[in-house]
Protein backbone atom coordinates (compact mmCIF):
# COMPACT_ATOMS: atom_id res chain seq x y z
CA UNK A 1 0.00 0.00 0.00
CA UNK A 2 1.33 3.41 -0.93
CA UNK A 3 1.33 6.27 1.54
CA UNK A 4 -1.47 7.92 -0.40
CA UNK A 5 -3.68 4.85 -0.30
CA UNK A 6 -3.01 4.48 3.39
CA UNK A 7 -3.97 8.10 3.92
CA UNK A 8 -7.22 7.59 2.05
CA UNK A 9 -8.03 4.48 4.05
CA UNK A 10 -7.52 6.41 7.29
CA UNK A 11 -9.78 9.21 6.10
CA UNK A 12 -12.48 6.67 5.28
CA UNK A 13 -12.18 4.93 8.65
CA UNK A 14 -12.22 8.29 10.40
CA UNK A 15 -15.39 9.34 8.58
CA UNK A 16 -17.02 6.00 9.29
CA UNK A 17 -16.37 6.31 13.02
CA UNK A 18 -17.78 9.84 12.99
CA UNK A 19 -20.92 8.66 11.22
CA UNK A 20 -21.34 5.77 13.65
CA UNK A 21 -21.11 8.05 16.68
CA UNK A 22 -23.41 10.54 14.99
CA UNK A 23 -25.97 7.79 14.49
CA UNK A 24 -25.89 6.79 18.16
CA UNK A 25 -26.24 10.43 19.20
CA UNK A 26 -29.13 11.18 16.88
CA UNK A 27 -30.89 7.82 17.06
CA UNK A 28 -33.04 8.42 20.18
CA UNK A 29 -34.35 11.68 18.74
CA UNK A 30 -34.96 10.27 15.26
CA UNK A 31 -36.67 7.29 16.82
CA UNK A 32 -38.96 9.60 18.78
CA UNK A 33 -40.06 11.39 15.62
CA UNK A 34 -40.67 8.07 13.89
CA UNK A 35 -42.54 6.65 16.85
CA UNK A 36 -44.98 9.55 16.71
CA UNK A 37 -46.15 8.12 13.36
CA UNK A 38 -46.28 4.47 14.44
CA UNK A 39 -49.21 2.46 15.68
CA UNK A 40 -48.92 1.93 19.39
CA UNK A 41 -48.14 -1.76 18.93
CA UNK A 42 -45.27 -1.11 16.54
CA UNK A 43 -43.35 0.96 19.07
CA UNK A 44 -42.15 -2.09 20.97
CA UNK A 45 -40.08 -5.12 19.98
CA UNK A 46 -38.28 -3.51 17.08
CA UNK A 47 -35.68 -0.86 16.56
CA UNK A 48 -36.40 0.63 13.13
CA UNK A 49 -36.91 4.36 13.04
CA UNK A 50 -39.77 4.87 10.60
CA UNK A 51 -43.01 2.91 10.67
CA UNK A 52 -43.08 -0.19 8.46
CA UNK A 53 -46.83 -0.45 8.77
CA UNK A 54 -49.35 2.26 8.27
CA UNK A 55 -48.31 5.86 9.04
CA UNK A 56 -50.49 7.15 11.86
CA UNK A 57 -51.37 10.82 11.95
CA UNK A 58 -54.04 10.77 14.63
CA UNK A 59 -51.39 10.62 17.37
CA UNK A 60 -50.72 14.34 16.88
CA UNK A 61 -54.37 15.27 17.31
CA UNK A 62 -54.98 12.83 20.17
CA UNK A 63 -51.82 13.91 21.96
CA UNK A 64 -52.70 17.57 21.57
CA UNK A 65 -56.16 17.11 23.09
CA UNK A 66 -55.14 14.21 25.31
CA UNK A 67 -55.08 15.71 28.79
CA UNK A 68 -58.60 16.21 30.13
CA UNK A 69 -59.89 19.73 29.58
CA UNK A 70 -56.45 21.27 29.01
CA UNK A 71 -54.77 21.08 25.63
CA UNK A 72 -51.27 21.73 24.44
CA UNK A 73 -52.14 25.19 23.14
CA UNK A 74 -52.48 26.25 26.81
CA UNK A 75 -49.17 24.66 27.77
CA UNK A 76 -47.33 26.21 24.83
CA UNK A 77 -48.84 29.62 25.55
CA UNK A 78 -47.79 29.28 29.21
CA UNK A 79 -44.25 28.24 28.29
CA UNK A 80 -43.93 31.28 26.05
CA UNK A 81 -45.24 33.51 28.84
CA UNK A 82 -42.46 32.24 31.09
CA UNK A 83 -39.60 31.81 28.65
CA UNK A 84 -39.76 35.00 26.58
CA UNK A 85 -39.57 37.50 29.47
CA UNK A 86 -37.01 35.33 31.21
CA UNK A 87 -34.71 35.25 28.19
CA UNK A 88 -35.06 38.97 27.43
CA UNK A 89 -34.40 39.96 31.06
CA UNK A 90 -31.46 37.57 31.29
CA UNK A 91 -29.77 39.01 28.22
CA UNK A 92 -30.27 42.59 29.44
CA UNK A 93 -29.18 42.07 33.04
CA UNK A 94 -26.26 39.78 32.25
CA UNK A 95 -24.94 42.14 29.58
CA UNK A 96 -25.04 45.11 31.96
CA UNK A 97 -23.31 43.13 34.69
CA UNK A 98 -20.68 41.73 32.35
CA UNK A 99 -19.98 45.23 31.03
CA UNK A 100 -19.46 46.48 34.57
CA UNK A 101 -17.05 43.67 35.39
CA UNK A 102 -15.15 43.79 32.10
CA UNK A 103 -14.64 47.54 31.64
CA UNK A 104 -14.59 49.37 34.97
CA UNK A 105 -12.57 49.63 38.14
CA UNK A 106 -14.54 50.03 41.32
CA UNK A 107 -14.37 49.29 45.00
CA UNK A 108 -14.66 45.58 45.75
CA UNK A 109 -14.63 44.48 42.10
CA UNK A 110 -12.24 41.60 42.65
CA UNK A 111 -14.25 40.25 45.56
CA UNK A 112 -17.57 40.57 43.73
CA UNK A 113 -16.15 38.85 40.69
CA UNK A 114 -14.79 36.02 42.79
CA UNK A 115 -18.12 35.64 44.58
CA UNK A 116 -19.92 35.60 41.24
CA UNK A 117 -17.67 32.80 39.96
CA UNK A 118 -17.83 30.78 43.17
CA UNK A 119 -21.61 30.61 42.74
CA UNK A 120 -20.87 28.15 39.92
CA UNK A 121 -19.73 25.74 42.62
CA UNK A 122 -22.64 26.33 45.02
CA UNK A 123 -25.12 23.46 44.76
CA UNK A 124 -28.57 24.74 43.99
CA UNK A 125 -29.92 22.32 46.58
CA UNK A 126 -28.44 24.42 49.39
CA UNK A 127 -30.51 27.50 48.63
CA UNK A 128 -33.58 25.75 47.19
CA UNK A 129 -35.56 25.46 50.43
CA UNK A 130 -35.02 29.04 51.70
CA UNK A 131 -35.67 30.37 48.19
CA UNK A 132 -38.98 28.53 48.12
CA UNK A 133 -39.87 29.97 51.53
CA UNK A 134 -38.83 33.46 50.38
CA UNK A 135 -41.09 33.24 47.33
CA UNK A 136 -43.90 31.95 49.52
CA UNK A 137 -43.48 34.95 51.84
CA UNK A 138 -43.59 37.25 48.81
CA UNK A 139 -46.88 35.56 47.89
CA UNK A 140 -45.42 34.38 44.60
CA UNK A 141 -46.34 30.70 44.73
CA UNK A 142 -48.54 29.43 41.94
CA UNK A 143 -47.54 32.32 39.68
CA UNK A 144 -44.82 32.85 37.10
CA UNK A 145 -42.95 35.37 39.26
CA UNK A 146 -40.49 32.82 40.78
CA UNK A 147 -39.64 31.71 37.25
CA UNK A 148 -39.20 35.21 35.83
CA UNK A 149 -38.21 37.80 38.45
CA UNK A 150 -34.75 36.36 39.31
CA UNK A 151 -33.78 36.74 35.64
CA UNK A 152 -34.01 40.53 36.07
CA UNK A 153 -31.04 40.28 38.43
CA UNK A 154 -28.47 38.48 36.28
CA UNK A 155 -28.92 35.18 38.09
CA UNK A 156 -26.63 33.08 35.87
CA UNK A 157 -22.92 33.25 36.72
CA UNK A 158 -22.14 31.09 33.73
CA UNK A 159 -23.64 33.55 31.24
CA UNK A 160 -22.11 36.60 32.96
CA UNK A 161 -18.68 34.97 32.79
CA UNK A 162 -19.16 34.06 29.13
CA UNK A 163 -20.06 37.67 28.27
CA UNK A 164 -17.20 39.08 30.36
CA UNK A 165 -14.77 36.94 28.39
CA UNK A 166 -16.24 38.29 25.17
CA UNK A 167 -16.05 41.92 26.26
CA UNK A 168 -12.44 41.40 27.28
CA UNK A 169 -11.66 40.25 23.75
CA UNK A 170 -12.72 43.61 22.28
CA UNK A 171 -9.92 46.22 22.22
CA UNK A 172 -10.35 49.06 24.73
CA UNK A 173 -9.10 51.53 22.08
CA UNK A 174 -12.63 51.57 20.69
CA UNK A 175 -14.08 52.63 24.05
CA UNK A 176 -11.41 55.26 24.51
CA UNK A 177 -11.95 56.75 21.08
CA UNK A 178 -15.67 56.93 21.77
CA UNK A 179 -15.08 58.56 25.17
CA UNK A 180 -12.95 61.24 23.55
CA UNK A 181 -15.76 61.85 21.09
CA UNK A 182 -18.05 62.46 24.07
CA UNK A 183 -19.82 59.12 24.25
CA UNK A 184 -21.20 58.14 27.67
CA UNK A 185 -20.54 54.77 29.30
CA UNK A 186 -24.00 53.60 28.41
CA UNK A 187 -23.50 54.89 24.87
CA UNK A 188 -20.30 52.86 24.52
CA UNK A 189 -22.13 49.73 25.60
CA UNK A 190 -25.10 50.24 23.30
CA UNK A 191 -23.33 51.65 20.23
CA UNK A 192 -20.00 49.83 20.26
CA UNK A 193 -19.91 46.73 22.42
CA UNK A 194 -23.39 45.33 21.85
CA UNK A 195 -23.11 45.28 18.04
CA UNK A 196 -19.73 43.56 18.34
CA UNK A 197 -20.92 41.09 20.97
CA UNK A 198 -24.21 40.21 19.35
CA UNK A 199 -23.13 36.61 18.66
CA UNK A 200 -22.21 36.15 22.32
CA UNK A 201 -25.49 37.67 23.45
CA UNK A 202 -27.39 35.45 21.06
CA UNK A 203 -25.69 32.37 22.46
CA UNK A 204 -26.37 33.53 26.01
CA UNK A 205 -30.02 33.98 25.09
CA UNK A 206 -30.19 30.57 23.44
CA UNK A 207 -28.64 28.93 26.50
CA UNK A 208 -31.18 30.57 28.75
CA UNK A 209 -33.98 29.62 26.36
CA UNK A 210 -32.97 25.95 26.39
CA UNK A 211 -32.65 25.81 30.17
CA UNK A 212 -35.94 27.56 30.84
CA UNK A 213 -37.94 25.82 28.14
CA UNK A 214 -36.80 22.34 29.19
CA UNK A 215 -36.92 23.04 32.92
CA UNK A 216 -39.22 20.64 34.69
CA UNK A 217 -38.19 20.96 38.31
CA UNK A 218 -38.81 24.65 39.01
CA UNK A 219 -42.23 24.92 37.33
CA UNK A 220 -43.23 21.73 39.17
CA UNK A 221 -42.14 23.27 42.46
CA UNK A 222 -43.83 26.63 42.05
CA UNK A 223 -46.96 25.95 39.97
CA UNK A 224 -49.96 24.12 41.37
CA UNK A 225 -52.83 25.04 39.07
CA UNK A 226 -52.84 22.89 35.98
CA UNK A 227 -54.01 25.82 33.86
CA UNK A 228 -50.64 27.46 34.55
CA UNK A 229 -48.65 24.37 33.49
CA UNK A 230 -45.78 24.74 31.05
CA UNK A 231 -45.06 22.27 28.24
CA UNK A 232 -42.76 20.15 30.42
CA UNK A 233 -45.40 19.77 33.11
CA UNK A 234 -48.16 19.21 30.56
CA UNK A 235 -46.19 16.45 28.89
CA UNK A 236 -45.54 14.76 32.21
CA UNK A 237 -49.20 15.09 33.11
CA UNK A 238 -50.33 13.51 29.87
CA UNK A 239 -48.28 10.45 30.83
CA UNK A 240 -49.90 10.19 34.25
CA UNK A 241 -53.39 11.03 33.03
CA UNK A 242 -53.90 8.23 30.55
CA UNK A 243 -54.31 4.63 31.55
CA UNK A 244 -52.74 2.18 29.13
CA UNK A 245 -50.38 4.80 27.79
CA UNK A 246 -50.67 5.63 24.10
CA UNK A 247 -46.95 6.03 23.52
CA UNK A 248 -47.36 7.33 19.98
CA UNK A 249 -49.37 10.26 21.34
CA UNK A 250 -46.73 10.92 23.97
CA UNK A 251 -43.95 10.75 21.38
CA UNK A 252 -45.82 13.16 19.11
CA UNK A 253 -46.10 15.70 21.92
CA UNK A 254 -42.51 15.02 23.01
CA UNK A 255 -41.39 15.85 19.48
CA UNK A 256 -43.47 19.01 19.58
CA UNK A 257 -42.05 20.01 22.96
CA UNK A 258 -38.42 19.94 21.87
CA UNK A 259 -39.05 21.26 18.36
CA UNK A 260 -38.50 24.94 19.31
CA UNK A 261 -35.17 24.03 20.91
CA UNK A 262 -33.95 22.06 17.93
CA UNK A 263 -35.09 24.66 15.37
CA UNK A 264 -33.49 27.54 17.28
CA UNK A 265 -30.32 25.52 17.80
CA UNK A 266 -29.96 24.78 14.11
CA UNK A 267 -30.67 28.38 13.13
CA UNK A 268 -28.15 29.78 15.58
CA UNK A 269 -25.72 26.91 15.92
CA UNK A 270 -22.79 28.63 14.23
CA UNK A 271 -22.87 31.51 16.72
CA UNK A 272 -23.80 29.20 19.52
CA UNK A 273 -21.14 26.51 19.45
CA UNK A 274 -18.39 28.96 18.57
CA UNK A 275 -19.71 31.40 21.14
CA UNK A 276 -19.35 28.88 23.94
CA UNK A 277 -15.95 27.82 22.75
CA UNK A 278 -14.60 31.36 22.40
CA UNK A 279 -16.23 32.71 25.52
CA UNK A 280 -15.96 29.53 27.50
CA UNK A 281 -12.46 29.39 28.82
CA UNK A 282 -9.23 30.87 27.72
CA UNK A 283 -6.46 30.59 30.23
CA UNK B 1 -22.52 67.27 51.86
CA UNK B 2 -23.14 63.56 52.22
CA UNK B 3 -25.02 63.62 48.94
CA UNK B 4 -22.11 65.12 47.04
CA UNK B 5 -19.78 62.52 48.57
CA UNK B 6 -22.16 59.87 47.35
CA UNK B 7 -22.10 61.41 43.87
CA UNK B 8 -18.32 61.49 43.94
CA UNK B 9 -18.25 57.82 44.90
CA UNK B 10 -20.52 56.94 42.00
CA UNK B 11 -18.45 58.97 39.56
CA UNK B 12 -15.31 57.09 40.56
CA UNK B 13 -17.07 53.75 40.69
CA UNK B 14 -19.32 53.90 37.68
CA UNK B 15 -18.98 50.16 37.13
CA UNK B 16 -20.74 49.68 40.42
CA UNK B 17 -23.96 50.95 38.85
CA UNK B 18 -23.72 48.38 36.08
CA UNK B 19 -23.33 45.41 38.39
CA UNK B 20 -26.01 46.73 40.77
CA UNK B 21 -28.79 44.47 39.38
CA UNK B 22 -26.55 41.46 39.85
CA UNK B 23 -25.54 42.59 43.35
CA UNK B 24 -29.15 42.98 44.46
CA UNK B 25 -30.02 39.57 43.04
CA UNK B 26 -26.93 38.10 44.65
CA UNK B 27 -27.89 39.42 48.09
CA UNK B 28 -31.62 38.67 47.90
CA UNK B 29 -31.76 35.43 45.90
CA UNK B 30 -28.39 33.86 46.80
CA UNK B 31 -26.83 35.16 50.02
CA UNK B 32 -30.00 35.59 52.03
CA UNK B 33 -31.20 32.04 51.21
CA UNK B 34 -27.67 30.75 51.74
CA UNK B 35 -27.45 31.92 55.36
CA UNK B 36 -31.09 31.12 55.94
CA UNK B 37 -30.40 27.59 54.82
CA UNK B 38 -27.63 27.30 57.39
CA UNK B 39 -29.98 28.61 60.08
CA UNK B 40 -32.83 26.29 59.08
CA UNK B 41 -30.45 23.33 59.16
CA UNK B 42 -30.32 23.74 62.96
CA UNK B 43 -34.09 23.91 63.31
CA UNK B 44 -37.25 21.92 62.91
CA UNK B 45 -39.41 23.70 60.39
CA UNK B 46 -42.49 22.39 58.61
CA UNK B 47 -43.64 25.67 56.96
CA UNK B 48 -46.72 25.82 59.22
CA UNK B 49 -45.18 26.79 62.56
CA UNK B 50 -42.18 29.01 63.20
CA UNK B 51 -38.79 27.22 63.13
CA UNK B 52 -37.81 25.53 66.41
CA UNK B 53 -34.12 25.51 67.36
CA UNK B 54 -32.68 21.98 67.55
CA UNK B 55 -28.97 22.67 67.67
CA UNK B 56 -27.18 19.78 66.03
CA UNK B 57 -30.29 17.60 66.28
CA UNK B 58 -30.85 17.30 62.53
CA UNK B 59 -27.24 16.39 61.82
CA UNK B 60 -27.13 13.80 64.59
CA UNK B 61 -30.32 12.22 63.32
CA UNK B 62 -29.03 12.11 59.74
CA UNK B 63 -25.89 10.23 60.71
CA UNK B 64 -27.35 8.10 63.51
CA UNK B 65 -30.89 7.23 62.48
CA UNK B 66 -31.67 8.05 58.86
CA UNK B 67 -32.06 4.76 56.97
CA UNK B 68 -32.02 6.50 53.59
CA UNK B 69 -29.00 8.73 54.06
CA UNK B 70 -26.08 6.32 53.61
CA UNK B 71 -27.67 4.23 50.82
CA UNK B 72 -28.63 7.38 48.94
CA UNK B 73 -25.14 8.80 49.32
CA UNK B 74 -23.71 5.53 48.00
CA UNK B 75 -26.08 5.53 45.02
CA UNK B 76 -24.97 9.09 44.27
CA UNK B 77 -21.29 8.18 44.56
CA UNK B 78 -21.81 5.27 42.18
CA UNK B 79 -23.58 7.58 39.77
CA UNK B 80 -20.75 10.13 39.94
CA UNK B 81 -18.08 7.47 39.47
CA UNK B 82 -20.01 6.02 36.54
CA UNK B 83 -20.78 9.30 34.80
CA UNK B 84 -17.88 11.69 35.32
CA UNK B 85 -14.87 9.70 34.04
CA UNK B 86 -16.73 8.16 31.10
CA UNK B 87 -18.27 11.46 30.07
CA UNK B 88 -14.96 13.32 30.21
CA UNK B 89 -13.01 10.60 28.45
CA UNK B 90 -15.60 10.26 25.71
CA UNK B 91 -15.77 14.04 25.29
CA UNK B 92 -12.00 14.26 24.95
CA UNK B 93 -11.67 11.33 22.54
CA UNK B 94 -14.47 12.56 20.29
CA UNK B 95 -13.07 16.11 20.40
CA UNK B 96 -9.76 14.71 19.12
CA UNK B 97 -11.64 12.90 16.41
CA UNK B 98 -13.26 16.17 15.30
CA UNK B 99 -10.11 18.27 15.56
CA UNK B 100 -9.73 18.92 11.83
CA UNK B 101 -10.83 21.87 9.82
CA UNK B 102 -13.58 20.95 7.43
CA UNK B 103 -17.29 21.57 7.11
CA UNK B 104 -17.93 17.85 7.62
CA UNK B 105 -16.41 18.06 11.08
CA UNK B 106 -18.53 21.14 11.87
CA UNK B 107 -21.58 19.16 10.83
CA UNK B 108 -20.71 16.30 13.17
CA UNK B 109 -19.98 18.76 15.96
CA UNK B 110 -23.52 20.08 15.60
CA UNK B 111 -25.01 16.58 15.63
CA UNK B 112 -22.99 15.56 18.68
CA UNK B 113 -24.12 18.67 20.48
CA UNK B 114 -27.80 17.96 19.82
CA UNK B 115 -28.37 15.68 22.86
CA UNK B 116 -26.97 18.38 25.15
CA UNK B 117 -29.64 20.86 24.17
CA UNK B 118 -32.52 18.51 25.02
CA UNK B 119 -30.88 16.27 27.63
CA UNK B 120 -32.78 17.59 30.63
CA UNK B 121 -36.19 17.67 28.99
CA UNK B 122 -39.21 15.58 29.86
CA UNK B 123 -39.31 14.44 26.24
CA UNK B 124 -35.94 12.70 26.48
CA UNK B 125 -36.94 11.09 29.78
CA UNK B 126 -39.99 9.70 27.97
CA UNK B 127 -37.79 8.37 25.17
CA UNK B 128 -35.51 6.68 27.70
CA UNK B 129 -38.44 4.98 29.38
CA UNK B 130 -39.57 3.40 26.14
CA UNK B 131 -36.14 2.67 24.65
CA UNK B 132 -35.01 0.83 27.77
CA UNK B 133 -38.24 -0.97 28.64
CA UNK B 134 -38.20 -4.76 28.59
CA UNK B 135 -39.70 -5.07 25.13
CA UNK B 136 -38.10 -1.82 24.08
CA UNK B 137 -35.82 -0.80 21.28
CA UNK B 138 -32.51 -1.44 23.02
CA UNK B 139 -33.41 -5.04 23.75
CA UNK B 140 -34.71 -5.50 20.22
CA UNK B 141 -31.43 -4.11 18.91
CA UNK B 142 -29.08 -6.24 20.98
CA UNK B 143 -31.36 -9.21 20.35
CA UNK B 144 -30.54 -8.85 16.67
CA UNK B 145 -26.92 -9.58 17.59
CA UNK B 146 -27.94 -12.64 19.59
CA UNK B 147 -27.51 -10.97 22.96
CA UNK B 148 -29.88 -11.71 25.79
CA UNK B 149 -32.52 -9.10 26.62
CA UNK B 150 -31.83 -7.18 29.83
CA UNK B 151 -34.17 -5.61 32.34
CA UNK B 152 -32.63 -2.17 32.00
CA UNK B 153 -34.79 -0.60 34.68
CA UNK B 154 -34.20 -3.34 37.26
CA UNK B 155 -32.57 -2.59 40.64
CA UNK B 156 -29.18 -3.72 39.35
CA UNK B 157 -29.21 -1.81 36.03
CA UNK B 158 -31.48 1.22 36.51
CA UNK B 159 -28.70 3.47 37.77
CA UNK B 160 -26.57 2.52 34.78
CA UNK B 161 -29.47 3.28 32.44
CA UNK B 162 -30.00 6.79 33.77
CA UNK B 163 -26.23 7.33 33.78
CA UNK B 164 -26.27 6.63 30.04
CA UNK B 165 -28.64 9.57 29.61
CA UNK B 166 -26.12 11.90 31.25
CA UNK B 167 -23.20 10.41 29.31
CA UNK B 168 -25.15 10.82 26.07
CA UNK B 169 -25.01 14.59 26.62
CA UNK B 170 -21.21 14.74 26.46
CA UNK B 171 -21.40 17.21 23.55
CA UNK B 172 -21.29 20.33 25.72
CA UNK B 173 -18.11 19.11 27.40
CA UNK B 174 -16.68 18.06 24.04
CA UNK B 175 -17.09 21.54 22.54
CA UNK B 176 -14.87 23.04 25.23
CA UNK B 177 -12.23 20.35 24.69
CA UNK B 178 -12.38 20.95 20.96
CA UNK B 179 -11.81 24.69 21.40
CA UNK B 180 -8.86 23.95 23.68
CA UNK B 181 -7.36 21.49 21.19
CA UNK B 182 -7.66 24.04 18.40
CA UNK B 183 -5.87 26.56 20.61
CA UNK B 184 -2.69 24.48 20.91
CA UNK B 185 0.07 26.14 18.83
CA UNK B 186 0.83 24.08 15.71
CA UNK B 187 4.59 24.59 16.01
CA UNK B 188 4.66 22.35 19.09
CA UNK B 189 3.42 19.44 16.99
CA UNK B 190 5.71 20.34 14.11
CA UNK B 191 8.72 20.38 16.41
CA UNK B 192 7.70 16.99 17.81
CA UNK B 193 7.29 15.61 14.28
CA UNK B 194 10.74 16.84 13.29
CA UNK B 195 12.23 15.11 16.32
CA UNK B 196 10.30 11.93 15.48
CA UNK B 197 8.46 11.78 18.81
CA UNK B 198 5.99 8.84 18.95
CA UNK B 199 2.28 9.74 18.80
CA UNK B 200 1.48 8.50 22.28
CA UNK B 201 4.28 10.60 23.77
CA UNK B 202 3.02 13.63 21.87
CA UNK B 203 -0.41 13.05 23.38
CA UNK B 204 0.85 12.75 26.94
CA UNK B 205 3.60 15.38 26.75
CA UNK B 206 2.00 18.04 24.54
CA UNK B 207 -1.74 17.61 24.11
CA UNK B 208 -2.75 16.74 27.67
CA UNK B 209 -0.62 19.42 29.39
CA UNK B 210 -1.79 22.09 26.94
CA UNK B 211 -5.47 21.42 27.63
CA UNK B 212 -5.08 20.68 31.34
CA UNK B 213 -6.85 23.88 32.41
CA UNK B 214 -9.96 22.87 30.44
CA UNK B 215 -9.78 19.34 31.83
CA UNK B 216 -9.72 20.93 35.25
CA UNK B 217 -12.74 23.10 34.54
CA UNK B 218 -14.73 20.29 32.89
CA UNK B 219 -13.94 17.89 35.72
CA UNK B 220 -15.09 20.37 38.32
CA UNK B 221 -18.33 21.19 36.51
CA UNK B 222 -19.11 17.54 35.77
CA UNK B 223 -18.58 16.63 39.42
CA UNK B 224 -20.71 19.44 40.81
CA UNK B 225 -23.50 18.65 38.36
CA UNK B 226 -23.40 14.87 38.80
CA UNK B 227 -23.62 15.16 42.59
CA UNK B 228 -26.79 17.22 42.26
CA UNK B 229 -28.50 15.32 39.44
CA UNK B 230 -31.89 13.80 40.06
CA UNK B 231 -34.06 15.09 37.25
CA UNK B 232 -33.61 11.86 35.30
CA UNK B 233 -34.39 9.72 38.35
CA UNK B 234 -37.48 11.81 39.04
CA UNK B 235 -38.76 11.44 35.49
CA UNK B 236 -37.62 7.95 34.50
CA UNK B 237 -37.42 5.69 37.53
CA UNK B 238 -39.10 7.61 40.35
CA UNK B 239 -36.06 6.77 42.49
CA UNK B 240 -36.74 3.04 42.24
CA UNK B 241 -36.86 0.17 41.83
CA UNK B 242 -35.98 -0.58 45.47
CA UNK B 243 -34.43 2.91 45.77
CA UNK B 244 -31.63 1.85 43.43
CA UNK B 245 -31.76 5.30 41.77
CA UNK B 246 -32.63 7.25 44.89
CA UNK B 247 -30.03 9.95 44.28
CA UNK B 248 -29.10 12.46 46.97
CA UNK B 249 -30.96 15.29 45.27
CA UNK B 250 -34.07 13.13 45.15
CA UNK B 251 -33.87 12.47 48.90
CA UNK B 252 -33.52 16.22 49.49
CA UNK B 253 -36.52 16.91 47.33
CA UNK B 254 -38.60 14.26 49.13
CA UNK B 255 -37.72 15.56 52.58
CA UNK B 256 -38.27 19.21 51.68
CA UNK B 257 -41.21 19.25 49.33
CA UNK B 258 -43.01 15.96 49.94
CA UNK B 259 -42.61 15.57 53.72
CA UNK B 260 -42.09 19.32 54.36
CA UNK B 261 -39.16 18.66 56.69
CA UNK B 262 -37.48 21.90 55.65
CA UNK B 263 -34.90 22.12 58.42
CA UNK B 264 -33.90 18.50 57.99
CA UNK B 265 -33.55 18.90 54.21
CA UNK B 266 -31.39 21.99 54.70
CA UNK B 267 -29.08 20.03 57.01
CA UNK B 268 -28.78 17.33 54.34
CA UNK B 269 -28.08 19.93 51.67
CA UNK B 270 -25.24 21.31 53.78
CA UNK B 271 -23.72 17.85 54.05
CA UNK B 272 -23.82 17.64 50.24
CA UNK B 273 -22.31 21.11 50.05
CA UNK B 274 -19.51 20.05 52.42
CA UNK B 275 -18.73 17.00 50.29
CA UNK B 276 -18.63 19.05 47.09
CA UNK B 277 -16.57 21.75 48.80
CA UNK B 278 -13.97 19.28 50.05
CA UNK B 279 -13.70 17.69 46.61
CA UNK B 280 -13.38 21.10 44.97
CA UNK B 281 -10.63 22.14 47.37
CA UNK B 282 -8.75 18.88 46.81
CA UNK B 283 -8.96 19.34 43.05
CA UNK B 284 -7.90 22.98 43.29
CA UNK B 285 -4.94 22.15 45.55
CA UNK B 286 -3.69 19.33 43.37
CA UNK B 287 -4.38 21.27 40.17
CA UNK B 288 -1.23 23.33 40.69
CA UNK B 289 0.68 20.14 39.98
CA UNK B 290 -1.15 19.03 36.88
CA UNK B 291 -2.54 22.10 35.15
CA UNK B 292 -0.55 24.37 32.92
CA UNK B 293 -1.45 27.99 32.21
CA UNK B 294 -0.02 29.90 29.29
CA UNK B 295 0.35 33.06 31.32
CA UNK B 296 2.08 31.39 34.23
CA UNK B 297 -1.04 30.93 36.28
CA UNK B 298 -2.11 34.55 36.75
CA UNK B 299 -5.83 34.83 36.47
Amino acid sequence: MTARQKNRLWTAVHLLVCILIGFVMAYPLLWMVGAAFKQNGEIYNNSHIFPRGEWVLTSWRDGWYGVGTLHFDTFIKNSILVVVPNVVFTILSCTLTAYGFARFRFVGKKIFFMLMLSLLMLPNAVIQVPTYILFRDFGWLNSYKPLIVPSLFASSSFLIFMLVQFFRGIPRDLDEAATIDGCSSMGILVRILVPLCLPAMVSAGLFQFLWTWNDYFHPMLYLNSTNLYTVSLGLRMSLDATTGVQWNNIMAMSTLSILPCVVLFFCLQKHFVEGIAAGGLKG
Amino acid sequence: MTQSKFKLFLRNNKGFLFILPWLIGFLVFKMYPFFNSLYYSFTKYNLMKAPVWLGLGNYIRIFAKDKDFVPSLLVTLRYVILVVPIKLLLALLVAMLLNRTSWVMNFFRTIYYLPSIVGGSVAVAMIWRVLFSETGVVNAFIGAFGLRAQTWLSPSLALFTISLLNIWTFGSTMVLFLAALKGIPKDLYEAAAVDGVPRLTVFFRITLPMISSIIFFNLLMALVNAFQEFNSALLITGGGPLKSTYLYGYMLYDNAFVSYKMGYACAQSWILFAIILVLTIVIFKTSDKWTYYDDGGDF
